[in-house]
């Protein structure tokens, strides 16, 4: 267990742990109670499914990644931007921040087609419905982050001459990173089913291409291969927000109380 | 013994009741009562009315408020939580405008944070995301200055606050009594000729209370700053300052102002003195006037 600590930290190794038994628990259900395999195989079986057709799978999975990352970057961009000017314009704040909340409220999935016919089955169309769907979270955790800010803070910036600008940088966007990365974890996820979601209504590459196509055979292991490299997917990136989370705000009080008292400097 | 730099001539020795001697008198620290007595107003506040515009009805925080704060003077201006007494704080700090009335800083009337000002809050305010001397460094951040022109000013006031060696420590590794003491480093960094302290010591426990009254007198008795001093304490009010403004509220009002002629540097035991007495018990008698503290519910 200490290595898997060493890699992954202390709750990688309980993750580790949970899933890894979560498997073992499945193969033996499936080794009893022998269902036939289309309607479930066993996690071995669907291993060797990847492992016959290493390169397909991985190309699939980059094209999914990436219309993933894509959707996410354009979202923490227009979400941070558009959260500074909610913050800073009561206009805004009236107008986008409005119409943002009524927009939510829509499942966006159901826009999904509507991109298809805008942009193509090409990953454009993947990226801008992966986009729409992480936005929200950036940009309420953003608007709540810039917000939060301790009124003594502007007062004393602003009794040392600091411009607007100055606050900005200084005080007010440090101040929301951690609010920001909250929203951040679930905009990451949430762009993830957004690139899926794209490919489920109109593709040729991807996981959620290889999903359908394989449902429509009956190629069971095959929908669970690629469900199985989405949770991968999804786990690796949750946990890369999460890492670069810890390195820019190591002050952050959930930080503090998991690394105990400071390093001796 | 200290010089005035502004407002110029070296007068005569200042004496108790001395309010006729000219400005920049050479002050004796040990012996002078009346420290910023007959010396040039550095803050004019003249019929200072503040009113809140909220949504049950106007609050009028501030009424009439008049007083001068002298050029090199400890002023602490002491009332019940409520009394409008930080709200005069950040009017003067040209943070919040007035309703009517005029506050000049130098003659020039309060339109903004003036330059040559430094504040410490109640809540010392660091920013967790910086270390110890950046946070001391702020204000040369702000200003576009150089860091490593600074940097020596800043190690040196965390050293005399008795700070050394935590210049690369984050502020949660410090105590609430030594974080306040680098929030008083910020405010002391560009060598500001006015310092205004909005209850900086309220929020911590006595005995660093204490510890830090005696270091911030020292520090003013070292270099005498125009010092505005905001509290609920009384003693802590007599124990700092030149003179102690009363305040009462609703609305804010100036009740009373009383010179304090203690002999500095005070020791801690001077608190126990008759003399010293004699001043708590006439500002206890204010509040009660007030109807505070009489114990009866």
């Amino acid at each position: 267990m200490k290595v898997v600590d060493a890699i992954v930290g202390n709750r990688g190794s309980s993750a580790v742990l949970v899933l890894g038994s979560f498997f073992v628990l499945w193969q033996l259900a499936v080794m009893i109670f022998n269902p036939p395999a289309f309607i479930i195989p066993s996690p071995w079986v669907i291993l060797q499914e990847i492992a016959a057709e290493p390169g397909w799978y991985l190309g699939h999975a980059l094209y999914t990644l990436q219309a993933c990352l894509l959707g996410f970057a354009l979202a923490l961009l227009i979400g941070v931007v558009a959260a500074v000017g909610i913050v800073y314009s009561r206009f805004l704040e009236h107008t986008l921040y409005t119409l943002l909340v009524s927009l939510n409220s829509i499942p966006k999935i159901a826009l999904a087609p509507l991109f298809i016919i805008w942009m193509g089955t090409g990953i454009s169309s993947k990226v801008a419905v992966s986009m729409l769907i992480a936005l929200f979270s950036i940009v309420i955790d953003t608007v709540l982050g810039l917000r939060s800010v301790d009124p003594d803070a502007i007062d004393l910036s602003k009794s040392l001459r600091a411009s607007p600008l100055q606050i900005l940088f200084t005080i007010r966007f440090p101040n929301a990173l951690p609010a920001m990365f909250a929203g951040m974890k679930v905009a990451i996820s949430l762009a993830l089913v957004g690139a899926i979601a794209g490919e489920f209504v109109a593709s040729q590459v991807g996981l959620g291409y290889v999903i359908l196509v394989a449902q429509g055979m009956f190629q069971t292991t095959r929908v669970f291969a690629a469900i199985l490299l989405l949770g991968v997917l999804g786990t690796v990136l949750f946990y890369l927000v999460d890492m670069a989370e810890r390195l820019l705000i190591p002050w952050h009080v959930s930080h503090r109380t998991a690394q105990g008292a400071a390093p001796e400097v | 013994m200290r010089q005035a730099v502004w407002g110029g001539g070296g007068g005569g020795e200042t004496h108790r009741g001395a309010a006729l001697t000219p400005a920049g008198a050479a002050r004796n620290v040990t012996t002078d009562p009346f420290p910023g007595v007959g010396a040039p107003s550095y803050v004019q506040v003249r019929g200072v009315d503040k009113i809140y515009h909220a949504k049950k009805g106007d609050i009028l925080a501030l009424k009439g408020i008049d007083f001068d704060l002298r050029q090199r003077e400890f002023l602490s201006i002491l009332g019940p939580s409520g009394c409008g007494k930080s709200t005069l704080l950040k009017c003067l700090a040209g943070l919040a405008p007035i309703s009517a009335g005029r506050i000049e800083v130098k003659g020039v009337p309060v339109n903004g944070p003036p330059e040559n000002m430094g504040i410490v809050f109640q809540r010392d305010v660091l920013l967790e995301w910086l270390d110890i001397l950046d946070n001391v460094l702020l204000p040369i951040r702000f200003a576009r200055l150089s860091k490593h022109e600074w940097e020596p000013r800043a190690r040196q006031l965390l050293e005399t606050l008795g700070l050394k060696g935590f210049e690369r420590r984050a502020p949660w590794e410090l105590s609430g009594g030594m974080r306040q003491r680098v929030s008083i480093c910020r405010a002391l960094l560009r060598n500001p000729e006015l310092l205004l302290m909005d209850e900086p010591f309220g929020a911590l426990d006595a005995l660093t209370r204490d510890e830090l009254n005696l270091e911030l007198q020292r520090i003013w008795v070292a270099d005498a700053k125009t010092v505005l001093f905001i509290t609920h304490s009384i003693v802590e009010a007599v124990f700092l300052s030149d003179r102690v403004l009363v305040m009462s509220r609703n609305p804010g009002r100036i009740l009373d102002t009383i010179e304090i002629a203690l002999p500095r540097p005070r020791p801690l035991s001077i608190r126990e003195t008759p003399e010293f007495g004699v001043y708590v018990a006439h500002i206890r008698r204010l509040f009660e006037g007030m109807g505070m503290l009489k114990g009866t519910g």
